[in-house]
């Protein structure tokens, strides 16, 4: 019954690695080799430069502040939104009053939340962003419409002030990503055996108690990898996409907004150099995998079996 | 997660854990794949199409039966007018099968068909995705118009073609020495735009001084009204009024040196005076509140619902805002008033010149079919269809008689009479596109307008962000001729 058995797999294997190689490696390895020559993306004759692009980013301020920034939302942001999925997903399936008959449920109205944190996920990152921008908008917009309603004077600028635009950019995005995290929390919770929770229940264990001894340590594996994915999210597409479409320039004001990928973007179709652009690429590949790493190293721990 | 895993592993080995951050890693950078994506071909075959026979009915000897295709920018000014032009083309070549298409990523579309070597015949390469020009013209992708300028005019063949054409539209297409690689059809005029009505309303002429100006913006807050907004969002709207302000108080010269990037060109007397007259608007609360949290719309909408009274602006904001201006408004354009008496250049000076960039690439392979659709489109005929659709002048010299001409056309018409020869060029947007919007406009006069850089500072980054643009040896550098 063994023989041919590595054919047999090599023979259905081979189709997606070849896609694969041949769509996600080999781009990657060509675009390493364009980030050191002096390509502008709009003629077929290049040049190879050495080192020079890699000089050129190391002195480039915009650079810096671009990476300084990506860095602050892969960090802040999975701590933001998995806290706050967390929460909201515990409070929805064992945070309620104990009612008769159930050893736990959600808070009351539960099935509506799960409903209402789940939606914008479904909007598209574009319209999102889109509608915030209008929402910010200092003259016409919603929120200092609604602060006007309540009587405040001098209303912030929110995206025209370079000390509130990032800030609100984390906020668009801690939107419109929790809900999906909630809905993940939720379905690994209920895969969490019940009586763990009556056990804990006899023994008198507070809400507090029954989330940071039971529920969190038999979810550690979704949420480490929900950290993964946020944080590729907020260095990547995610990123780009709200602060493109909402910030001032986009990238600004005074660049107090920019963050990798865009600068990616406004190097290689703005500035014909895409040259530089494969090069500050690479650097966000570095910083990817370099998140990559260190999650996946402090994530480390006991697996539970249950 | 539920893992009932049978192998007792402690969490991830160190193989495990490179593989899979490897495998993550490379599920994230999609735009560095993208960018390979359109990885370089080769330099693409010269198979040019045979030139046909040179006639009076056809001076670029175009080659009757070979295919044109060509690529439109589907902008604020529609490509009704392009379509138009393209039917005289059908009409006089019927042999020739045309391939239209009408985009509003330029760059995305023709990215890999300049790399590969087979663009397109003709590209109207305008909007937010524009191909640098600079670039396109350093790596020799354009082909010189010179034949098309030479070439006798459609409605008069005793004139060429550079004879029906306004001042500076040639000029604008080039970039160094003689060749001529792009033909700007569109012709903008810039300047303070704003609606007669509001003004009437406020007993007030067009202030030609800075004094009536702020005084005019006294009374207008006085009765709740801004003087003034822009697209605080893209505060590179700014230079529409303020550059002509500039070379009106020292001069045209003042302009050519920020355009030849010279080191200290910022820091003329004249660009100080300037940007000090413009921070004063700010410092004296007359700028509508919020502004610099607006984008281009969102400013355009307040000042036609008449919060505020100035804008800087094009005239294609006639046609973006169509539907928004009021029936009575009376869209007008003002010149930059006078600073003082000791300003360089009468009242009346203003910034007009091409818009709507059309190219006709090196490698096209029917490069006369390209400029003969060009020669059609700088008609009379195909003019007047381009103004009547899109409320804009064009690169023809005249076109307008016999059409109705809409307020803000009539007005600005007008101003272009009244500046006679004192038209101002900057060239900053055309060279330096970075330069211009980004470090500039966001950076240094989106900062100073919204009270968080004094001129002085905003003088100074400018200047920084000017003599790095001069010292990059990755960006081709231009000069005035």
């Amino acid at each position: 019954m063994q023989h041919g058995k590595y054919r047999f797999i090599v023979g259905f294997l081979i189709a997606p690695m070849a896609l694969y190689v041949i769509f996600v490696i080999w781009p990657f390895i060509q675009s390493i080799y364009y980030s050191f020559t002096d390509w502008t993306g709009l003629s077929p004759d290049f040049e190879m430069v050495g080192f020079d692009n890699y000089t050129k980013m190391f002195k480039d301020d915009v650079f810096w502040k671009s990476l300084q920034h990506s860095v602050l939302l892969a960090i802040l942001l999975p701590l933001v939104t998995l806290g706050l999925a967390l929460f909201f997903a515990f409070m929805l399936n064992v945070g309620g009053r104990r009612r008769k008959g159930a050893i736990i449920s959600g808070v009351r109205g539960s099935g509506f939340y799960k409903i209402a944190y789940f939606f914008p996920q479904v909007l598209s990152i574009a319209i999102v962003a889109i509608l915030f921008q209008f929402a910010f908008d200092p003259a016409q917009g919603m929120i200092n419409g609604s602060l006007k309603a309540l009587g405040f004077h001098d209303l912030p600028n929110w995206l025209g002030d370079p000390k509130l635009a990032l800030w609100c950019i984390v906020a668009v995005l801690v939107w419109c990503t929790t809900g999906f995290f909630v809905v993940l929390f939720s379905a690994g919770m209920a895969s969490i055996p019940k009586d763990f929770y009556e056990a804990a229940l006899l023994d008198g264990a507070s809400r507090f108690t029954t989330f940071s001894r039971i529920t969190l340590p038999l979810l550690w594996d979704t949420v480490q990898s929900g950290w993964v994915y946020m944080g590729i999210l907020a260095l990547g597409a995610e990123g780009f996409a709200v602060v493109n479409i909402m910030s001032v320039g986009p990238g600004g004001p005074d660049y107090s907004t920019t963050v990798l990928p865009l600068y990616v973007y406004q190097a290689a179709f703005r500035d014909g150099q895409a040259g530089y652009a494969t090069t500050i690429g690479v650097a966000l590949l570095l910083v990817t995998l370099a998140f990559a790493a260190i999650v996946m190293k402090l994530g480390r721990r006991e697996r539970l079996e249950y | 997660m539920g893992s009932t895993s049978a192998h007792n592993n402690e969490g991830l080995g160190r193989r495990d854990l490179i593989k899979r951050s490897a495998a993550l890693g490379v599920i994230t950078v999609p735009t560095m794949s993208f960018l390979a994506s359109c990885a370089s071909g080769d330099s693409g075959s010269d198979e040019k199409v045979e030139k046909g026979t040179k006639s009076a009915e056809n001076p670029l000897a175009v080659n009757e039966s070979a295919p044109l295709e060509l690529v439109i920018f589907d902008g604020g000014f529609g490509t009704k007018y392009a379509e138009d032009a393209k039917a005289v083309y059908a009409k006089t070549y019927p042999k020739s099968k045309i391939t239209f298409s009408k985009t509003q990523k330029i760059q995305s579309v023709l990215q890999p068909r300049f790399n590969g070597g087979t663009p397109p015949d003709l590209i109207d390469n305008s909007g937010a995705q524009q191909m640098d020009m600079g670039v396109l013209v350093g790596k020799k992708q354009l082909a010189d118009l010179t034949p098309l300028l030479d070439a006798p005019s459609i409605d008069d063949p005793s004139k060429t073609v550079r004879d029906t054409l306004r001042p500076g539209i040639v000029e604008m297409g080039q970039f160094d020495g003689d060749p001529v690689w792009i033909m700007y059809y569109a012709y903008t005029v810039y300047g303070v735009w704003y609606s007669q009505t509001a003004l009437d309303k406020l007993d007030a002429a067009y202030p030609e001084t800075w004094d009536d100006m702020l005084a005019l913006c006294a009374k207008a807050k006085k009765k709740g009204i801004a003087g003034w907004t822009y697209a605080g969002k893209y505060p590179y709207y700014l230079p529409f009024s303020l550059y002509p302000f500039i070379a009106k108080i020292g001069g045209v010269e003042v302009l050519d040196a920020i355009d030849n990037l010279e080191p200290k060109a910022w820091e003329h007397p004249a660009v100080k005076a300037a940007f000090e007259a413009y921070y004063e608007l700010y410092k004296k609360g007359y700028v509508l509140q919020g502004t610099p949290g607006l984008d281009h719309r969102g400013s355009q909408g307040a000042w036609a619902n008449g919060k505020a009274l100035f804008i800087p602006n094009g005239s294609w904001v006639e046609n973006e805002e169509a539907s928004v201006i009021p029936k009575d408004f009376k869209l007008s354009v003002g010149a930059p008033s006078s600073l003082d008496a000791s300003d360089k250049m009468p009242f009346g000076t203003i910034w007009a010149s091409g818009g709507e960039p059309f190219i006709v690439p090196a490698n096209a392979k029917n490069a006369e079919g390209g400029m003969e659709q060009l020669r059609i489109m700088l008609s009379e005929a195909s003019s007047k269809s381009f103004t009547s659709s899109t409320k804009s002048l064009s690169a023809y010299n005249g076109g307008t008689d016999g059409i109705e001409l809409s307020d803000g056309l009539k007005s600005g018409v007008a101003a272009l009479e009244k500046a006679g020869t004192n038209v101002v060029n900057p060239r900053l947007q055309d060279w330096y596109v970075k330069l211009q919007k980004e470090q500039i406009g966001v950076s240094g006069l989106g900062e100073m307008m919204a009270g968080r850089a004094t001129p002085a500072e905003a003088i100074k980054k400018i200047q920084g962000y000017a003599d790095a643009a001069a010292k990059d040896q990755s960006i081709k550098h231009f000069k005035h001729q």
